[in-house]
């Protein structure tokens, strides 16, 4: 067994990563509505379903392409994907902590649940 | 300008309340979406889907180290509510939604006459120290500090697979409906497992964010989640859950028992009745 105290450093090594994925998340967006109020969204607005609304990118290659010319809504897309991305971070550090505890059965569980949690964003990811 | 601040506001009221509860703010955000801002369905829904996972990483980050949830016990059904949620997705239509939400709207109602039995039982918040075999074998037994009361409390859970099942049907309807599930999550941990109600809630709170993260990516890809509502929603959201988390340390058990009760009472009757066709 190893020593509390490097149980305990373990897991506050977890909580700064956490801090550091959320807070990103959370940077990138207000960077997205910071750039907002000075240019705009930066698409045109057009008429879907009989509602006028910005036409935002949806896909990674029109989020990225949107980055690349500094466009408001395509730096918040990208923030919004990353906070979706936080969730997962949580799983994977999740899975190194059993792991600094010789706990394999939680390691093994808490893997399915990363794999479960992959499969099902790949599935919407194809839709 | 305006909306953008509504949302924010909105946003930190729903992160807080969110955090204590264990619940995601798709109940308070769309109605206040689709009612107030005449807002289409689909974007209420891919709102409070990026208001769940700010107000389950809000939470996570408000404390480096947080003793308040049992990582075990939410991994270990963390299983049972993904693939419920999957199989949810995929059985859409096979089922008839009206039953579901009747189903579904009853257990909540029963639910809260559970919880509300439960606040006027003399003995108070009793917490259920025996172990059996399947906490033994899963370690699903731990231990946190109470702020309120000022004390260690160590606890022990019973009736595993009923909580697991419970789980899976709380997945299942998150997948089939597109509701949230923080409700039944809390639910499963406090009435059916007899965990106590604090780390039921942040348990949960951990939970919904998986969850939802699983269901996310349809919406962002389908173009369900807009910027112009994500972006002041989620930092609302984060910021208000962040102060939630902390809030629910220094609650009474009681009292978060108290704002729970007439929530699920509301959502049950709301469940209830739209499985009968009427809209509340």
């Amino acid at each position: 067994m190893q020593s509390h105290e490097e149980t305990r450093k373990v897991e506050l090594i977890i909580g700064q990563i956490l801090r550091i994925g959320v807070i990103t998340s959370a940077i990138v967006i207000l960077i997205g509505m910071g750039l907002y109020f000075m240019n705009g969204a930066g698409y045109p607005t057009v008429v879907r379903n009989g509602h006028s609304m910005i036409d935002f990118p949806q896909r990674f290659s029109t989020i990225f392409a949107g980055i690349a010319e500094g466009k408001s809504y395509a730096v918040i897309m990208l923030g919004v994907f990353l906070l979706i991305l936080t969730p997962v971070l949580r799983v994977v550090v999740s899975i190194y902590a059993f792991y600094k505890e010789h706990d394999t059965l939680y390691v093994v569980i808490t893997s399915i649940v990363l794999v479960i949690l992959m499969f099902a964003m790949f599935l919407g990811y194809r839709s | 300008m305006n909306s953008m601040l509504l949302l924010l506001v909105m946003g930190v009221a729903a992160g807080v309340l969110g955090a204590i509860l264990g619940i995601g703010g798709g109940m308070i955000i769309t109605p206040v979406l689709t009612i107030m801002m005449g807002l289409d369905i689909k974007y209420a829904i891919g709102a409070s889907i990026i208001s769940v996972i700010a107000t389950s990483s809000g939470s996570t980050i408000a404390y480096l180290k947080d003793d308040m949830l049992n990582l075990r016990v939410a991994m270990f059904l963390e299983i049972a509510t993904t693939v419920g949620a999957i199989m949810g997705a995929l059985l859409v239509g096979v089922f008839s939604s009206n039953f579901l939400y009747v189903l579904f709207g009853f257990f909540l109602l029963y639910s809260s006459y559970n919880m509300i039995r439960k606040l006027f039982d003399k003995k108070g918040e009793t917490v259920y120290t025996e172990t059996g075999e399947i906490v033994e074998k899963f370690k699903l037994a731990s231990t946190y500090y109470d702020k309120a009361e000022q004390k260690q409390i160590d606890y022990s859970m019973k009736n595993v697979p009923g909580g697991f099942i419970m789980m899976w049907a709380a997945g299942l309807a998150s997948g089939l409906l597109g509701i949230g599930s923080g409700a039944f999550k809390v639910i499963a941990m406090d009435t059916i497992m007899k965990m106590p109600l604090k780390p039921s809630s942040a348990t949960s709170n951990l939970m919904m964010g998986v969850t939802a993260a699983a269901s996310a990516t349809v919406y962002f890809f389908n173009g369900s989640i807009r910027p112009d509502i994500a972006a002041p929603l989620a930092i609302g959201v984060l910021a208000g859950a962040t102060v939630g988390a902390r809030l629910m340390q220094v609650l009474k058990p009681r009292v978060i028992r108290m704002i729970f009760i007439p929530i699920i009472l509301y959502m049950g009757l709301q469940m209830a009745l739209k499985g009968f066709g009427v809209t509340i």
